[in-house]
C-alpha cells in the first residue's frame, strides 16, 4: 500500500517541522563551525520560534485530520501552538541573559528548547495516544538534559536525576493505561476512542477505566496533581532559572493539553465516572500546593508549590466537563504563561551569578533600589494570587465560573478559600520589597536586555487579558 | 502463539509491571531503578503484542517500536545523567542524592 502525503499534511505540521529543522540545524551548526560567535545560536533559535510562529497562521482555519488520523488541526491546535512558540521564545529570551552572567556553556541549550517545544506542539495536535506518547517523550526527554545543564552543580543533577527518574516511571504507566485502553478500543485514535466511550457509555468495560485511570496518573505526573507531585519542588530548585520557567509554563500547559484531548474531548460520555476522582485531586492538589508554599523561603521553592497550586484550579475547569472546560483552560494556560515566566525572568535577574540570591530576604528594599523591576514583580504576584484587574483574576474567574455550571459549588468554594491562603505568600514578597529594609548593600546588577524584554512582555499581557479578556476568550470559543 | 489464550500473556504482562514497580520503589540503586523501569515499559510492550494479535490490528506492533525508540533514547540520556552523578558525587545511591528538600 503506497503512502501517500499531501500538501495538506505538511501544512498541519508546518511549525512543528520548522522548528525541528532549526533544532537539528543549530545542532550541526555548532558541530562544524565551533568557531561561529556562540552568543548567536539562542538568537538564531529566536529566528527559529518567529518562522514557527508565521508558519502557525496558516493553520488558522483549518480543521481536520491529517497523516491518517495522526494529526488533528483545529483552533485548540493553533492556539496551543502559540502558546508553546510564545514559551520558548521568551525562555530564550530569559537564558541570552542568564548565560551573560552565569558564564556556562549554553551551546546545546536552544537546540533542547526547540526540540521540546516541538514535542509539546505534537502533543498540541494529536489524534492518536501514539502521536501524544511521542510529543510527551521529546518534551520530556529534552527537558531531562536541560534539568541537569550545569553538570558541574550538585543541585541541578540531583535534580535531573530526579526528574529522569520519577518522569519515566510515569511513563510506565501512562503507557500501561494506553495498552489498556487500546486493547478494549480497538485502536489508537482519539476519534475512535470517543465513539467508544459513547457507546459504552452506560457499561464500561473495568478494563478499560483502568487504562484511563492509569493515564491519568501519567498525565499527572507530568503537570504535577497531589498525589504525584513529589518531583517538583526538587526539580525547580535544582535546575537553572531559565529552564525552570520552561518547563513550569510549557510542560505543565502540554500536559493539560493532553489531558483536554484525551480526557476531556475523547472521553467526556463518560465524566461521570472520572470527575469525581479529580474533583478530588483537584481538591488536594490546591490545598497542599498553597500550604505547603506559606513555608517557603526559596523563591524557585515557592513557585513550584504555586504552580502545584494552580495546576489544582486548572484541574478545576477539567472537573467542570462542560463546553466552558476548553477556552477557560486554554485562558488560563496563557495567562499562566504571562505571570509566571514574568516572575521567574525577575528571580532570575535577582538571583544573579551561580544562582547565590535565590531566597526571598533578598527581595527586601528591592522597591527602592530598583523600582521598576520591584513594580513589575508586584504585579506578578497580584495576579498570581488572583486580585483584580489583573489577568490571574480573570482566569481563575472563568475557571470557576465553569465549574458553577456544572454543579461544583463546594469545589468552587475550596477553590476561592485556596487563592485566599496563596494571598499570603505572594504578598509576603510584595512585603519584602516595599516594607524592609536591604539585606546587604550588593546592588543588583542593572536588567539586561533580554530579561527586559521578557519582563514588559508579561506585564503587558497580564494588564492586556486582565482589562480586555474578551478579545482572547472570542478566539477561543 | 496459536492455542494460547491472551489472558495468559496479559496477566504475565501484568506481573511483570508490578515486578517493575516493586523493584522502582524499594531498590536504592539508581541503575537498578532504571532497569526496573524498563521492565515497566517492556512488560507494556508484551500488551501490545497481546492485543495487535488478538485485534488483528497492527497499531499495537507500530505502537511497540515507538515505545522501543524511545526507551532507547532514554537509556541515552538516562546513564549519561547516572554517570555524570557519578563523577561528581561518586554514589549512585538515591538516598546519598538528597541535598534538596522541603
Amino acid at each position: 500500500m503506497p503512502i501517500a502525503i499531501g500538501t495538506t499534511d505538511l501544512i498541519s505540521i508546518l511549525p512543528i517541522a520548522i522548528v525541528s529543522l532549526f533544532g537539528v540545524y543549530l545542532l550541526l551548526q555548532s558541530v562544524f563551525a565551533p568557531r561561529m560567535n556562540r552568543i548567536l545560536i539562542p538568537y538564531l533559535g529566536i529566528l527559529g520560534v518567529g518562522l514557527a510562529v508565521v508558519g502557525n497562521f496558516f493553520l488558522i482555519g483549518m480543521e481536520g485530520t491529517a497523516f491518517e488520523g495522526m494529526v488533528r488541526v483545529d483552533r485548540l491546535t493553533v492556539v496551543l501552538n502559540f502558546l508553546f512558540l510564545i514559551t520558548a521564545a521568551l525562555s530564550l529570551l530569559i537564558t541570552i541573559s542568564y548565560h551573560e552572567g552565569e558564564h556556562v556553556e549554553f551551546l546545546e541549550f536552544t537546540p533542547l528548547v526547540l526540540f521540546s517545544t516541538a514535542g509539546m506542539m505534537v502533543m498540541g495536535s494529536a489524534e492518536s495516544l501514539m502521536t501524544i506518547f511521542l510529543g510527551l517523550e521529546t518534551m520530556s526527554i529534552a527537558l531531562y538534559v536541560m534539568a541537569g545543564f550545569r553538570r558541574t552543580n550538585r543541585h541541578s543533577l540531583e535534580a535531573a536525576l530526579k526528574y529522569f527518574l520519577l518522569g519515566a516511571f510515569a511513563t510506565g504507566f501512562l503507557l500501561y493505561g494506553m495498552a489498556l485502553t487500546y486493547g478494549m478500543v480497538g485502536s489508537t485514535n482519539l476519534t475512535q476512542i470517543a465513539q467508544y466511550f459513547t457507546q459504552n457509555a452506560l457499561d464500561v468495560p473495568l478494563v478499560a477505566l483502568m487504562g484511563l485511570a492509569l493515564i491519568i496518573i501519567g498525565f499527572g505526573f507530568k503537570v504535577a496533581l497531589v498525589p504525584f507531585h513529589m518531583w517538583t519542588p526538587d526539580v525547580y530548585q535544582g535546575s537553572p532559572l531559565p529552564v525552570t520557567a520552561y518547563m513550569a509554563v510549557g510542560a505543565k500547559a502540554a500536559g493539560f493539553a493532553a489531558i483536554l484531548r484525551v480526557i476531556s474531548l475523547s472521553a467526556f460520555s463518560i465524566a461521570f465516572q472520572w470527575s469525581e476522582i479529580l474533583w478530588v485531586l483537584a481538591v488536594l492538589t490546591m490545598t497542599v500546593g498553597n500550604v505547603v508554599a506559606l513555608v517557603q523561603d526559596n523563591i524557585k521553592r515557592m513557585l513550584a508549590y504555586s504552580s502545584i497550586a494552580h495546576a489544582g484550579y486548572i484541574l478545576v475547569g477539567v472537573v467542570a466537563s462542560n463546553d466552558q472546560t476548553v477556552p477557560s483552560v486554554v485562558f488560563y494556560l496563557i495567562v499562566y504563561l504571562f505571570m509566571n515566566l514574568g516572575a521567574f525572568a525577575v528571580a532570575t535577574m535577582v538571583a544573579g551569578q551561580n544562582e547565590r540570591r535565590v531566597n526571598i530576604q533578598y527581595y527586601r528594599g528591592l522597591g527602592y533600589t530598583q523600582p521598576l523591576l520591584a513594580l513589575a514583580m508586584a504585579v506578578f504576584m497580584f495576579s498570581l494570587a488572583g486580585f483584580p484587574p489583573t489577568a490571574g483574576f480573570i482566569g481563575k474567574f472563568y475557571i470557576f465560573s465553569a465549574a458553577l455550571q456544572s454543579g461544583y459549588v463546594w469545589l468552587v468554594i475550596l477553590g476561592v478559600i485556596n487563592s485566599l491562603i496563596s494571598v499570603y505568600y505572594y504578598l509576603n514578597v510584595v512585603v519584602a520589597m516595599y516594607m524592609q529594609q536591604p539585606v546587604d548593600e550588593k546592588k543588583i546588577a542593572p536588567v539586561l536586555p533580554g530579561v527586559g524584554v521578557v519582563i514588559l512582555v508579561a506585564v503587558l499581557g497580564i494588564v492586556y487579558l486582565g482589562i480586555f479578556p474578551g478579545t482572547m476568550l472570542s478566539v477561543l470559543r | 502463539m496459536q492455542g494460547i489464550p491472551i489472558s495468559h500473556f496479559l496477566v504475565l504482562s501484568a506481573i511483570l509491571f508490578s515486578l517493575g514497580v516493586i523493584g522502582v520503589t524499594i531498590r536504592r540503586n539508581a541503575i537498578v531503578i532504571f532497569m526496573s523501569i524498563e521492565l515497566m515499559l517492556n512488560a507494556v510492550n508484551l500488551s501490545f503484542l497481546a492485543f495487535s494479535n488478538y485485534l488483528n490490528n497492527v497499531e499495537g506492533q507500530i505502537f511497540v517500536f515507538m515505545v522501543m525508540v524511545v526507551a532507547a533514547a532514554e537509556v541515552a540520556v538516562g546513564l549519561a545523567i547516572i554517570v555524570a552523578i557519578f563523577r561528581l558525587r561518586e554514589t549512585v545511591h538515591v538516598d546519598d542524592i538528597k541535598l534538596l528538600k522541603w
